[in-house]
């Protein structure tokens, strides 16, 4: 008996495969659906569905760079302190004190390359009429999910706490002042009144939930914070999740059904 | 999982279904490109008991050549970036600077303490300084027990632990309570300026025999 056949044999490694090695389609199946990770992907797919000519590989990519948002945003949380004293001199360090000063760029660019790769893979979506039944939901689903990736640039877009970011969240945030009902500039935010007494103000409207007062300060930089590295990413990932298992359900990656 | 082969995709299978009795662990046939390399093997006539296909990457050239693809050179290139990015993120863990204290602390002139006197100044600096019967040293405010910081009771002479009861002499010599060992001093030096320099990067502990050096005190 080799020592690949007993290793093979020992109940460490049958505890974790389950199955022979996959050698033939039965156990190739097997494989894909007793793993977490793989189950999620079909276990057969068109040759269609790997030509890189016909999917641009652009939502594997989109993927692949949410990834790296996850890894080096993870290692950048090891120096950044959303604070008013610290954050702008975190973000200096990272580039020049710390190790691979590049990490940050990296997350910085990926986050660029996330945004582009997602609407080219829209474009070829659209382009191979893919978002048509029984595939609207998923259409819905990504639309969702790049909306989650525009807000992720935007919070995003706020931590280095420099001029360019606080000016540009200034600005930005400016829009919830004209949110139907819920901004105090927006059409209808008027007609909230209780005995003349405005309901909707810039003390209590859509944009003051987001800043955390009535101007971008330090609960900005905190709530940003949060939804940057826990809410919008766990969101996303559970999106993803579904998006990928609806690519599945509902007949593959693009083309003919 | 009586279907062998559930495929959702519904995809078109070039491959004719085959009877379930042909599912097995049987070795799948080369893959063409195989028959290439193999070509004296494969001139066999076709009646010959089949051999064990031999796969282009098991010979020496085969395998050179391999590494030469551009499907392998790919994985080398993100094997090998892989590798790099995670050794560095590794060492981007290790902080280049850190915003701690320095461990050298200057605290004033020997001739500005008392004798017997214990002074607590710079007990938030992790440190007693101490004239008593002659010297002057530093003593480490970390009880030998289990890390507390004991307080220094004027009128009962010792240092009194609050978390376990250790007692210590102004010597800070352990006498009372579950400490096993006296507490640390720093080393101590006389600065340019004249001013008492302690430094906490050395320490030096009784139960060795380190009291004696003339880096734990100063004589005066």
């Amino acid at each position: 008996m080799s020592v690949a056949d007993y290793i093979r044999n020992s109940q460490v490694w049958k505890s974790v495969f389950r199955h022979p090695a996959p050698r033939d389609r039965r156990n190739r199946v097997v494989v894909m659906l007793t793993n977490v990770f793989l189950h999620l992907h079909p276990v057969s797919i068109r040759k269609s569905g790997i030509a890189l000519s016909y999917t641009w590989c652009m939502g594997g990519i989109t993927f692949f760079l949410f990834l790296v948002e996850t890894v080096t945003g993870v290692l950048l949380m090891f120096y950044y302190r959303p604070t008013l004293e610290h954050a702008y001199n975190d973000i200096l360090d990272l580039r020049h004190v710390a190790t691979l000063g590049i990490l940050r760029e990296l997350h910085r660019w990926g986050a660029h390359a996330m945004v582009i790769s997602i609407w080219l893979h829209m474009y070829r979506v659209f382009l191979t009429g893919s978002y048509k039944p029984p595939r609207e939901f998923n259409w819905g689903v990504g639309v969702i999910l790049l909306v989650l990736t525009l807000l992720l640039s935007f919070t995003g877009y706020l931590l280095p706490w420099d001029q360019l970011a606080i000016w540009a969240i200034t600005v930005g945030s400016n829009m919830a002042r004209a949110t139907p009902l819920l901004g105090h500039e927006g059409p209808g935010a008027s007609f909230l009144t209780v005995g003349g007494v405005s309901l909707i103000h810039n003390g209590s409207d859509a944009r003051y939930l987001l800043l955390g007062g009535r101007f971008v300060g330090e609960n900005t930089l905190l709530r940003f914070y949060v939804l940057h590295c826990v809410a919008i990413p766990l969101a996303a990932a559970v999106l993803i999740a579904v998006h990928f298992w609806r690519v599945r359900k509902d007949g593959g990656i693009s083309g003919p059904l | 999982m009586s279907d062998p082969i559930p495929n959702p995709a519904g995809s078109p299978d070039p491959a004719p279904q085959k009877p379930p009795e042909s599912i097995t662990d049987k070795p799948t046939a080369p893959p063409p490109s195989t028959a290439t390399t193999t070509a004296p093997v494969a001139a066999v006539p076709k009646p010959a008991p089949p051999k064990p296909p031999v796969k282009a990457a098991a010979t020496r050239r085969g395998f050179i050549a391999g590494l030469f693809s551009w499907f392998a050179l790919g994985w080398i290139a993100f094997t090998g970036s892989m590798g790099v990015m995670s050794l560095g993120s590794l060492r981007f863990l290790f902080l280049n600077v850190l915003a701690e204290p320095p461990s050298k602390i200057k605290v004033g002139y020997p001739d500005a303490y008392e004798d017997g006197k214990v002074v607590e100044r710079f007990k938030d600096q992790n440190t007693w300084i101490v004239r008593f019967d002659g010297k002057i040293y530093a003593l480490s405010t970390t009880c030998t027990h289990l890390g507390c910081t004991p307080n220094w009771l004027e009128r009962e002479a010792k240092f009194k632990c609050p978390c376990h009861g250790s007692g210590f002499y102004i010597t800070g010599i352990n006498f009372e309570g579950p400490a096993p060992r006296p507490l640390e001093r720093w080393a101590v030096g006389v600065g340019e300026d004249g001013q008492i320099v302690v430094d906490k990067s050395k320490k030096f502990q009784q139960e060795r025999g380190e009291w004696t050096n003339p880096e734990s005190f100063i004589k005066v």
